[in-house]
């Protein structure tokens, strides 16, 4: 009797033990989300407090008066992310209907899986892309073109015009779509193929064409899970680096060009970073920038999981 | 039985003139039947546009980091421009980052993966805030992880180094292995537990010994993505382990990475910089793919 109560103490031991390491490792986790906020939020803390509210409104990032607002970047950030929405959402939409309903199996799994690759390309590699290619494609065609023809149009004059460099706002706005459209694509996919069959096929019982049923029985039964996806690419988008850096321009000002030299959150903070002495309140604007950077990110998740929620 | 039974009667189109017997569409028929052609065309054209993009970038890849691609790139050291430097200082801090990285990002997610799927099913307050934090983790910029350890590594010990790169590197992975170990040991089935316990073994040893081993696969093929995911970044080494000229293994003192070689040089005005630049690019890309390809050919069998 004596022998098989031992082990099995020594095993009831043990397992404490293991659940101890694992919930040691969960609250790594925790601790790991948490100190990111808090230094970001510690270490941005003396901007917060300098500037006071015209750290938001204020464009001008003036190193030689030691002077920072984040209006710029932050405009930049979100325009682009907004540009790079409205262009992959239709295509990522078009290319998960084009997988899950048109082509046949075995080609949509070949391309399926070429997309997902696309997905795992490094994003510097899309900055030098869209660097090699975009920005003369841009600077050569577009710009010129649309100077030319829409220039004194009223309302859209101010939108295009710009020196024809090729980097700006539209053109990361481009480079971002692809970068986050293979990630849409790939949850669409999923979303669309958890649709019951049998709601597809009375749609074609019923004598709907393919669009019809896709618009009318496939769209609004996977809406929520749709827009979870749009959100949480919006978030990749918002906090892209390496990629924007490259096509942005890098010029810290406020203005309605699209096609003019912008920055972005992420890119000013990964271009000011290596000129900014520790403890300079450069520095800590670029840790405030951050903290703004995490909020945002922060936002889409949330945001991302209440819409899909919802369906459940 | 007396109702007509073409298609025109239930699709709204009406039969045109006198010749019965053959279906004619209407307007509206013609209408949604081309509404259809275009949808189909457009989502085709969409579909074509993504694959033509990752074309594209293989294509640049290859044209411009092919000419670079030698022996002497990879067994030379980075130089100044004109001296024939190559990346393998920059080749050896990488695999150096990313292996450390992953040495200590996948213990700790796998972890944190089997206390999420073994005790933190329905109920568990805990687990869930868990699930969530490793979601916001796993959609952070990476540039804000790289300001984090900047913060929590390079300022207090007063300077950058690979040992920091490798812990930025390992938060990045940590969430996604997290996720991953947890939706594949969701998958294996109760009755494989219940058939543990009732053998008598204990809890750790059914978890280890049999979810962890049947789940074996599926928790491999995270952590190769994970490392996948790791090998390209760049934004998370800028603040931390900041990119060295020399060759150093040395964890305690600034290292060279790929990403990082080809972020200097790209923007270089040095022709051969440039080209290393491409070269690096070229050869960070295809290991990524290699990898995603290789788990996808795996899991498929």
């Amino acid at each position: 009797m004596t022998p098989v109560l031992r082990s099995s103490h020594r095993k009831a031991g043990f397992d404490t033990v293991f659940h101890g390491l694992l919930l040691i490792c969960s609250l790594l986790v925790l601790a790991m989300l948490g100190g990111l906020i808090l230094l970001m939020a510690t270490g941005g803390w003396q901007a917060f407090a300098r500037f006071g509210l015209s750290f938001f409104t204020k464009a001008s990032w003036n190193p030689v008066r030691d002077v920072y607002g984040v209006l710029a970047p932050l405009l930049g950030t979100l325009v682009s992310t907004l540009i790079a929405m409205l262009i992959a959402v239709p295509m990522a939409f078009g290319t998960a209907f084009w997988l899950t309903y048109i082509a046949s199996g075995r080609f949509s799994s070949i391309v399926g899986t070429t997309i997902q690759l696309l997905a795992a390309v490094p994003s510097i590699i899309f900055g030098m892309w869209g660097f090699q290619t975009i920005v003369p494609f841009i600077a050569r065609d577009v710009q010129p073109f649309l100077n030319h023809h829409f220039r004194h149009v009223p309302g859209l004059g101010p939108i295009v015009s710009g020196p024809p460099v090729g980097t700006g706002l539209v053109t990361s706005g481009i480079v971002l779509a692809v970068m986050v459209a293979p990630f849409i694509t790939a949850v669409m996919v999923d979303v669309f193929g958890a649709v019951p069959p049998m709601l597809r096929e009375s749609a074609y019982g019923l004598g709907a064409t393919r669009w019809e049923m896709m618009r009318k029985i496939v769209v609004p039964w996977s809406r929520n899970g749709m827009i979870g996806a749009i959100v949480l690419g919006m978030g990749r988008a918002l906090g892209e680096t390496m990629a924007v850096t490259f096509i942005i321009g890098n010029v810290t000002t406020v203005g309605w060009s699209l096609f003019a030299p912008r920055s972005t959150v992420a890119s000013l903070i990964a271009l000011q970073f290596p000129e900014s002495p520790e403890g300079s309140i450069r520095l800590s604007s670029l840790m405030a920038l951050g903290f703004i950077l995490m909020l945002l990110s922060c936002v889409s998740l949330v945001l991302a999981r209440c819409l899909r929620g919802k369906r459940q | 039985m007396t109702a007509s039974v073409t298609p025109a009667s239930s699709s709204g189109a009406g039969r045109t003139g006198s010749d019965s017997g053959r279906w004619r569409p209407g307007r509206k028929a013609m209408r949604r039947q081309m509404l259809d052609y275009v949808a189909t065309g457009v989502s085709i054209a969409a579909g074509s546009v993504l694959l033509l993009v990752l074309v594209s970038i293989l294509w640049t890849l290859l044209s411009r980091g092919l000419a670079g691609l030698s022996w002497a790139t990879v067994t030379h050291r980075m130089g100044p421009p004109g001296s024939g430097g190559g990346l393998a200082n920059a080749i050896v801090g990488s695999l150096l980052q990313t292996g450390l990285a992953l040495l200590m990002a996948a213990p700790v997610g796998l972890m944190c993966g089997i206390y999420l799927s073994e005790y933190g099913r329905k109920g568990n307050h805990f687990a869930s805030v868990v699930r969530f934090v490793a979601d916001m983790l796993m959609s952070a910029p990476s540039i804000l992880i790289g300001l984090f350890i900047y913060q929590l590594l390079v300022v207090p010990f007063g300077h950058f180094s690979g040992f920091s790169g490798a812990v930025a590197l390992a938060v990045l992975a940590l969430p996604l292995i997290v996720r991953t170990t947890e939706d594949m040991l969701c998958l294996v089935p109760t009755a494989m537990r219940e058939a543990g316990a009732a053998l008598g073994a204990a809890r750790w040893r059914v978890i280890l010994f049999l979810c962890l081993r049947s789940a074996r696969k599926g928790v491999t093929t995270g952590i190769l993505l994970a490392l996948a995911r790791m090998g390209g970044e760049t934004a998370p080494l800028l603040f931390t382990s900041l990119g060295n000229q020399t060759m150093s293994t040395d964890m305690t003192r600034p290292m060279a990475s790929l990403p990082i070689a080809i972020y200097q040089y790209a923007g270089a005005s040095y022709e051969d910089w440039v080209q290393l630049a491409w070269t690096g690019a070229l050869l960070v890309t295809f290991g990524v793919l290699l990898i995603n390809i290789t788990v996808r050919l795996s899991s498929r069998h």
